[in-house]
Parts: structure tokens; sequence; C-alpha cells
């Protein structure tokens, strides 16, 4: 027997078994891993259609998306001249209006306040747009931080108009 | 010794015999179908399915809730794999109940995909109301819950007979040769040309239910071709790796055989 | 435990094994002197820890997605199956798992049955096994009912009524169980709460069961004492290692043929309905492992004695050690006691069999006999055998058996070298 050929057989047949080894034990780790991903009843509920056409200008809605409250504001005339004023300069966090709504009759945001995540109040606050009572954020009518600790604008998700009365988000 | 262990084997084999006779009451030997979803490489038949999903929506649906199914299922993989505008396209012709909306009432609208299978009736008790007293049963895991599965279910389906002379029937309870017990409170569904199906196949009884039955054991068991699929890749890889340990054993124990 | 004087190699290492001696413990199972002619019934104490460590880690994932409740258990495991990501798999293995982790635990006490590892030094470990054994089904037990479908509903009202039996406190424990006046909701959670429990008292017994080996070190198939370590033994790591690891991956595939391809055929349609209590099923069975002391259950046409009995041949075993009262371990050199051992095995299957009938006519009679022999196996046959059977002589080492292949027929050259 060399001793010389001996140990690089050996070591061969281990490697490999190790590397194969490891192979099934990381196919057999995923399932587990991935069964706590969102399984296929939350994904298929990843995004919903809602029916605007009721409502008013000025008015809003609030719907469940995601688990989370999503606003559709219908806004009017002046709360849009209102939002296109402002100054990037003023912001926390400069947006554009325009880049917010391409549609700039519809508002759509997710109704979470950045800070901390308490759901703002609609009509309220020293700049006519939301104000969440938490810790005293000011959102405007298009939804940015004026006021106060939260560090973003309310996002915005995912939306299309499917027609001029549904809205599909996400 | 020898004759001891004969005696008891042929103590054992005749328990067994004594058994399968006993035990096989006036069980009828059921029918035998070649699905093709059987074995170890089983597949559902895509338009099999389709048109099991026809035969369950127009002549079953009007009895049988299908409570884990949803509309979205008709789409995914490994089933009858609409697409997924005709998913949509089949749940909004069913209406399903929501709510409760800002003026406190429940509504209806039409189904989208990811609703669940609309039921036919509101609870249990209205289902056996509407059916002599008798519970239509749910068929999402239909064909697991009967013993002899698929073959069972499809055997029933055309094991309908006048009964035998000598025994009377109630109103409303007819005699199935494969149902425990023989009486079943469900008339005869399937009959030749009751529907006309969307793929132009012929819709005799027979054909009927094996496309009914396919679908079901589908809706019990979405999952059975990545099953099988896994199963085949995973037996293989344990093949190769217990060769591969044994190898290594045998490497590892000819250290110590030599020392001896 | 041992005269190890490990010390590992880094610095870090002794620092840290000087306050929490884990690089001693894992010196210790590598180099554990195990002995070389184990043959593979032995691999299935390795085999059950596999088992036990899948169960509790697919069991704990279920738990993320099962909910406990009377009217979502159900619906809850057919969400799993459908639309948790692998939750088909993970459910079937968990399943199927159960029923693995019973064949191996059979496999594993028949071992001990056939080689006398339950005598003498090594009682403890067999009671602590026994204790295990009886852990596992209540584990299992309680599992199968969390589906709640019919036999989990009925199978629970059959078993949990068995404690009525007890004179004067029967009803009030059973209500105590059940947390009202049937099976029901309140059942259901504690069951699931202690179906999550067990599992980690049982690893607790098993750490208990190999740390008590552990002192005498293993059995094996001849029988003899041996010295450890020397010649006669190999370290743990690599030798059993190995060989645990091949037994291991066999068995594996057994398992998958079962999780991938028949994956129900172990189970009982009737527990794919949902629970009625107001429809009992035409045959209510256990799971197919607890089917014996079913058998044995029914055979007693009394409902109090029939528990006792059923609980008696579960302690039966636990007192074995002193029932089996020969000298001699292995049954290789104990050709009466073989004999019977194999009649033992075919009477317990037997008792499977009648579990799955209908207790009554010729069923019932062969279930009758067949618990009157299990009885008579372990009070009246073991101790006499032990007393009047003539054994076969020991070899003096192992060594020459595992080299010739048999351990008889160096026996007898034996015999002719030192008559």
């Amino acid at each position: 027997m060399s001793e010389e050929k001996k140990p690089k057989r050996r070591d061969f047949l281990f490697t490999a078994s190790y590397a194969i080894g490891a192979v099934g034990v990381g196919a057999a780790i995923w399932p587990l891993v991935d069964q706590m991903n969102p399984d296929s009843s939350v994904k298929a509920l990843a995004s919903t259609e809602v029916d605007v056409s009721s409502v008013e200008p000025g008015k809003s809605i609030t719907v469940l998306w995601r688990g989370k409250p999503v606003f559709i504001k219908r806004r009017t005339e002046e709360e849009i001249s209102e939002a296109r004023a402002v100054k990037m300069n003023d912001l926390k966090h400069p947006e554009k209006d325009e880049d917010r709504a391409k549609n700039p009759e519809w508002l759509v945001m997710l109704g979470v306040c950045t800070h901390l995540g308490c759901v703002p109040l609609g009509d309220k606050g020293d700049y006519n747009g939301w104000f969440c009572p938490c810790h005293g954020s000011h959102y405007d009518t298009s939804g940015r931080i004026r006021k106060g600790p939260a560090p973003t604008n309310l996002e915005v998700p995912k939306y299309e108009f499917l027609n001029s009365n549904t809205i599909k988000i996400g | 010794m020898k004759n001891f262990f004969k005696i008891i084997f042929f103590l054992f084999l005749s328990i067994l015999f004594l058994a399968e006779n006993t035990f096989a009451e006036n069980k009828e030997k059921l029918l035998k179908v070649d699905w093709s979803f059987k074995g170890y490489v089983g597949k559902f038949d895509r338009a099999s399915l389709q048109r099991g999903y026809q035969v369950y929506t127009e002549v079953c649906a009007s009895c049988h809730s299908m409570n884990y199914l949803s509309y979205r299922n008709l789409s995914e993989k490994g089933g009858p794999e609409f697409s997924k505008e005709q998913a949509k396209a089949i749940a909004a012709n069913f209406e399903v109940t929501d709510g409760p909306n800002d003026d406190g009432e429940m509504f209806t609208r039409p189904a989208r995909i990811s609703d669940k299978f609309v039921n036919p009736y509101q609870n249990v008790k209205e289902a056996m109301a509407s059916n002599g007293g008798a519970y239509p049963p749910d068929m999402s895991v239909l064909v697991k819950a009967r013993s002899g599965g698929a073959d069972y279910i499809y055997s029933l389906l055309l094991g309908y007979e006048d009964p035998p002379s000598g025994i009377t029937l109630d109103d409303g309870v007819y005699y199935n040769k494969y149902m425990y017990g023989k009486m079943i409170k469900m008339a005869k569904p399937l009959s030749n040309g009751l529907l006309e199906y969307n793929d132009g196949t012929e819709a005799t009884e027979e054909q009927m239910s094996k496309d009914v039955v396919t679908f079901l054991a589908w809706a019990a068991e979405p999952h059975l071709e990545a099953r099988h699929k896994m199963g085949f890749k995973a037996i293989i890889y344990l093949i190769i790796l217990s060769l591969l340990a044994y190898l290594s054993m045998k490497r590892i124990w000819s250290r110590i055989e030599s020392k001896v | 435990m041992s005269d190890h004087n490990y010390t590992p190699s880094s610095k870090l290492g002794r620092w840290f094994n000087d306050r929490l001696p884990l690089l001693s413990l894992s010196a210790h199972l590598r180099e554990y002197p195990t002995p070389k002619n184990l043959n593979y019934w032995w691999t299935f104490g390795g085999i059950l820890t596999f088992c036990l460590i899948a169960q509790i880690i697919t069991g704990v994932v279920l738990g993320m997605h099962y909910i406990a409740h009377a009217d979502m258990a159900f619906e809850s495991v057919e969400h799993i199956m459908r639309d948790v990501n692998y939750g088909w798999l993970i459910r079937y293995v968990h399943a199927n798992g159960a029923s693995m982790f019973f064949l191996a635990v059979y496999i594993h006490i028949f071992r001990a049955l056939y080689y006398g590892s339950y005598k003498s030094p090594r009682e403890v470990i067999w009671i602590i096994g026994m204790i295990i054994y009886l852990l596992m089904m209540m584990t299992a037990f309680m599992g199968y009912v969390l589906p709640w479908g019919q036999m989990s509903f009925w199978g629970a009202t059959v078993i949990t009524n068995l404690f009525s039996a007890i004179p004067f406190v029967g009803e009030s424990i059973t209500n105590w169980l059940w947390g009202g006046y049937a099976v029901d909701n309140p059942t259901l959670t504690r069951f699931f709460s202690l179906h999550y429990l067990l599992p980690f008292l049982i690893l607790g017994l098993v750490i208990l069961h190999i740390w008590a080996l552990h002192v005498p070190g293993n059995n094996n198939p001849v029988g003899i004492d041996l010295k450890k370590p020397s010649n006669d033994t190999v370290p743990f790591h690599p030798y059993i290692v190995i060989k645990d690891l091949f037994a291991l991956l066999l068995f594996l595939i057994v398992f998958a043929f079962f999780v991938f391809y028949s994956p129900n055929i172990l189970g009982h349609s009737d527990n794919y309905i949902k629970a009625n209590p107001m429809v009992t099923p035409a045959h209510i069975v256990p799971e197919w492992y607890l089917l014996p002391f079913y058998a044995i259950l029914r055979s007693v046409p009394d409902k109090l004695l029939g528990v006792i009995a059923m609980f008696a041949s579960i302690f039966i075993l636990v007192i074995l050690p002193w029932l089996d009262t020969s000298k001699v371990r292995s049954a290789i050199f104990r050709p009466l006691y073989k004999q019977f051992y194999w009649i033992l095995v075919i009477d317990v299957v037997l008792l499977g069999y009648m579990g799955a009938m209908p207790a009554e006519g010729t069923y019932l009679l062969i279930a009758r006999v067949a618990t009157a022999y299990y009885f008579i196996h372990f009070l009246i046959i073991l101790p006499v055998l032990g007393k009047k059977e003539k054994t076969l002589p020991l070899p003096l080492s192992i060594t020459e058996p595992v080299l010739a292949g048999s351990p008889r027929s160096d026996m007898i050259k034996k015999k002719e070298l030192y008559n």
C-alpha cells in the first residue's frame, strides 16, 4: 500500500461526501426558512382594487391594504394648488407634489406616520393635511412632513387607475 | 424448531385470510381506473382537470361546497392551469358576501381570485335541511377522506342500481352498491350528455366521472406534482449520499481491520 | 465521568473550558470507547435522536401556522397544506415522522430485549427508556388530536373516557382532563400546550439516557463485558459516527418513500373529515403504533380491568430487568429464550393487527390469547427460563467472533482449545 496515494484518495472521498452532504443539509433547511415568508394566501392579497366612484372632492376614504391603512383623498383645486406652491427648501423631505400624485386630483398614501407608525388624523394639523396625535407630526395636502418628528413624507405605494372608478393598489 | 415456526407462520396466514374475508362483509370490489396522477411519476391531466372543474361547477357545486379552494388556485401551477384572466373571469361569475360597509351592512360583490370558492349554502344546517337531512360533504379533501380514494368516488358515481328484491327504499333514498350501507341520499348525479364540455369531448357518464374525480383529486392534493418531483430528487440524492457514506465507512473501518 | 486529561489546543478554548467544560464533553463523546462488534441494530439510538430533533423542528415550524381552536384547527391544517410555502412537506414530514419515530423505537426496544441490554448494570438506562416511551405515546396521542378530524376527536373521547373507570374519582378526573363535560375546545388547547412541552422533557430524558449509558458503556451482540478502551473498542468518532450516519441515510430513504409517495397510507381517511360530536365513525382506531395496547385494552370485558391490563402491559416492561433472571445477556447464547423472543415478536404484531379489527368474534378471541401470552411471557416464562435454561458457553472475547463472522463457530473452536 503506497502511503502517498492513500491520503489523496481518502481525502477526495471525504471531501466529496462532505460537499454533497452539505447540499442536502441546505436543501433541507430551505423549506424551514421559506415557510416563514408570506404564504400564497397573503401574497394573493398583495394587491387590492378599490372602487372610488363614491368619493366626492374634498373627501377621503381609508382602505386596508397589506394590513395597513391607505388614505385615498380626492383633492379640491385649492388643495392641489396649495400643495404645488410649496418650495422644496421648506421641506424636510423634498418631494414634488407632481411626483407624489400623477393624477393631481387623487392622493393615495399609506396612512402610517413615518415616525413610529401611528395612523394620522385627516383634515387636521397646521398644514391642512394630516396630523399625527402620537408625537405631533404635521403633514400637508400632499402628505409631506412639515412639522414634527417624522423623518419622511407619507409613503406613496405602487398604484394605478384601472379605469376612472377603480384604483389597484400594490 | 423449524416445525414450530411453520405452525406459527401457517396460523398467521390463516388469520390474515380470515381477516380479509370477514372484514370484506358485503364490500364491493371498486372499479379501478388508470389514474394519471397515481404512481411515482404521476401527474394531473390538465385537460381532464379543466373538464372536471366544469362538471363540478355545473353539476356538484349546487349542493357541495369546496371551502378550501380559492379561485386563484385554478391558475396556479400543478392544477387546471387556467390563465390568470380566465381564473379572474370564472371568479367574477360568483357573488360573495362582504362587509360590513360603513353603514354597517353586509353587501355582495363579484368574487376576486383571492376569494375562496363560494359555498352553496350559508351553513351546515341549511345544507342538511335542503337535502333531506343529509349533509352534502365539502369536497376539498373528499378524495382523502374516503377509504378507496379516487377509485371509491369514481365507483360510487357509477354505482347506482335498482335495489335488489326485498329492499324497499324511503323517499329520497337511493341504492348504490359502493356506498357504506348501500343507501345514499344523493340521487344519481351524472347521466350521458348531461352537459356539453367546453373542449368538445363527449360527455359520457364514465368521462364525466373520470374528469370530476381527477379534479377532486387535485383539489385534495394541489401540490401532488411538486411532491412527486421533489420525492424523485430526494430519493436519488439519498441513494447517492448513502453510497458515499458506505464507502467512507469502509475506508474508515479499514484502519482497524488491519491492526487486529 | 472519565479520566480524560483533555486540554483544548487554543488559549480561548482553555479559558472557556475551565468555566464550562463543553470542550471536554465533546472530547469525551468523540473518544467514547464503543464495542467494535456492534451490528446495525445498534444504529437506532442515533436514528431516534435524529427523529426527535426532526419532530421538534418541524413541530415548532408547524406551530407558527397552526391554530389551536376547535373552530379553526382543521382549516389551519389545510391552510398549511395549501398556502404555506412547503407547508405540505413540513406537515407530511411531521406526521410520517411520528410513525418513523415509533418504528425506530420498537426496533430499538426489541434489540434490547434480544441482547439483554436491560440487564444489570443497565437497569436505569432501561427504565429511563421506558419513561421516554411513555412520554412518546402521550405526545403522539395528543398530537393526533390537533388536526381535529373525526379520528382525532373520537380517539380522544375513547381514551380520555377510560379514566372514568377509576372508582369514585373517575368522572371528576375525566372532566378535569377535558376541561368540560366532553372533548371540546378546552381539551384541544391544553393538548396543544402539552404536545409542545413533552418533547422537551423527552429531550432531557434522552440526555440522561445517554449519560446513564456512558457509565457502563454499550452492551454488544455477544453480551460479554469489555474492557474500555481496548482492542475490542473503537473511538465513537469517526467509526460509530460514520456507521450511524450510513444507517440514518438508509432510514431516511424509507422515510422519503412515505413522505413523497404514500404520505397518508399510515393514517386513517376518517381524519380528513372535520370532527363531528354528533357522528361516530364506524371503526375508531388509534394510529398503528398504539394498536397493540388498544388490543390489550379491549381484550378484557371489564372497563376498569381493561385499563389496568393496558397500563400493566407497559409497567411489566419497566420491571423486566428483575423478571428476567438469567445471568446471560445475549439471546445468541440462550436458545430457548430466543424461541420465546420470536413468539413474543409475532404476538405483538398479532396484537397490533387485532387492534385494528372490530373487537368481536375470532378477532377478539385471538386478541385475548395474544394478551394472555404477553403476560405469561414476562411474568412466568422469563423468570422460569432464567433459572432453568441451559445457556451456551460464552466466548472469552469478542475479537475472535468478529473475525470469523459467527460467534458460535469460534466458541466451539475455543471449547476444544480450553477443554
